[in-house]
């Protein structure tokens, strides 16, 4: 029964008003990106800001369309470092070499 | 550690994940499937991003295909198509949940024809670089990578929204007849929640950060 009532808990989400206002957000992250392009800023501020928006977007999505937000919070400890540590550890390995052969490149 | 219940006659622990005979996630089998995919996927598609967002600014002559009238124009409605059909799994999860089927099916068919739509779009969008001179290999602009990186990034995508659409096809028959339950179209959905996240960095950085001026 525990379980029962956990599962339904879980399945609850939020409600069409709230999706909806999550979507109109992404739609307006959306624009201010393009908005952004308009503006021609310099290529390595361009790429942060891009990412950072980006994260938030995917935030977004994961915590209320994919109902993360309303799963076993144990769920997000299980999945989410796990996830940030891979991503840290390929992005350390990957850039130093990445640049060190860039440096090795004929000119 | 003070607050569990033991079993008198055993010692075990009651009312706890440990004890066994509980989903520790309060989830079933096939959902938690699904989100330890879409880690996977996750790291699949980040390594992919990570390499190109090193070869987009260690190349000075990367080539910037896209003006903003038509393609980023172009790949912003492409982007709203996709989120609108995110928007209506989502109504077709709402609906599985409350065990309402005819609704539930056509909240499916809807997203299929966003994702169909978001196919379409994106196909004509390969075609006119291909017209263009753009291939795999080869562009007339720059850095012969970009195609590589381009069509490599965006083709591993779209194989993504097309099987997605496959999928979504197949649990809308079943779930319209009776065969799957509400969590199979749940899980169906984080499948296609997730194509959408992907392109929430695809869009971006491929084409935002490729724009002719």
């Amino acid at each position: 029964m525990n379980t029962n009532t956990h599962a339904e808990e879980a399945h609850a989400g939020a409600s069409v008003g709230t999706n909806l206002a999550i979507w109109i957000g992404l739609v307006a992250i959306t624009g201010l990106e393009v908005f952004l392009a308009y503006k021609q800023l310099q290529p390595t501020l361009m790429l942060t800001i891009l990412v950072v928006l980006s994260l938030v977007k995917a935030a977004m999505i994961m915590s209320y369309f994919m109902h993360l937000k309303f799963e076993k919070f144990s769920l997000v400890l299980w999945l989410v470092p796990a996830m940030i540590f891979c991503i840290c550890m390929m992005m350390i390995f990957f850039f130093p070499e990445a640049f060190r052969l860039l440096q090795l490149r004929p000119h | 550690m003070h607050d569990v219940k033991t079993d008198a006659a055993t010692g075990a622990a009651m009312d706890s994940a440990w004890s066994g005979g509980t989903p520790p996630f309060a989830m079933g089998s096939k959902k938690l499937g699904m989100w330890l995919f879409i880690v996977s996927d996750t790291l699949t598609f980040s390594v992919l991003l990570i390499t190109y967002t090193y070869s987009r600014l260690t190349n000075p002559d990367w080539p910037k295909p896209f003006p903003m009238n038509p393609a980023i124009i172009f790949s912003t409605t492409m982007t709203v198509v996709l989120l609108a059909s995110s928007l209506t799994m989502v109504m077709a999860v709402m609906a599985a949940q409350r065990n309402d089927r005819k609704a539930a099916v056509l909240w499916i068919i809807a997203t299929m024809a966003g994702g169909l739509s978001f196919m379409g779009l994106h196909l004509r969008e390969w075609f006119h670089l291909f017209e263009e001179g753009a291939t795999i290999t080869h562009n007339p602009w720059g850095t012969p990578q970009f195609g590589a990186v381009f069509f490599g990034i965006t083709g591993m995508h779209m194989t993504h929204v097309l099987i997605g659409v496959i999928y979504l096809g197949i649990v809308a028959t079943g779930y319209g007849r009776g065969k799957f339950s509400a969590e199979d179209v749940e899980v169906n959905g984080l499948y296609w929640h997730f194509v959408d996240l992907v392109w929430m960095f695809v869009f971006p950085l491929i084409y935002l950060m490729s724009v002719k001026y």
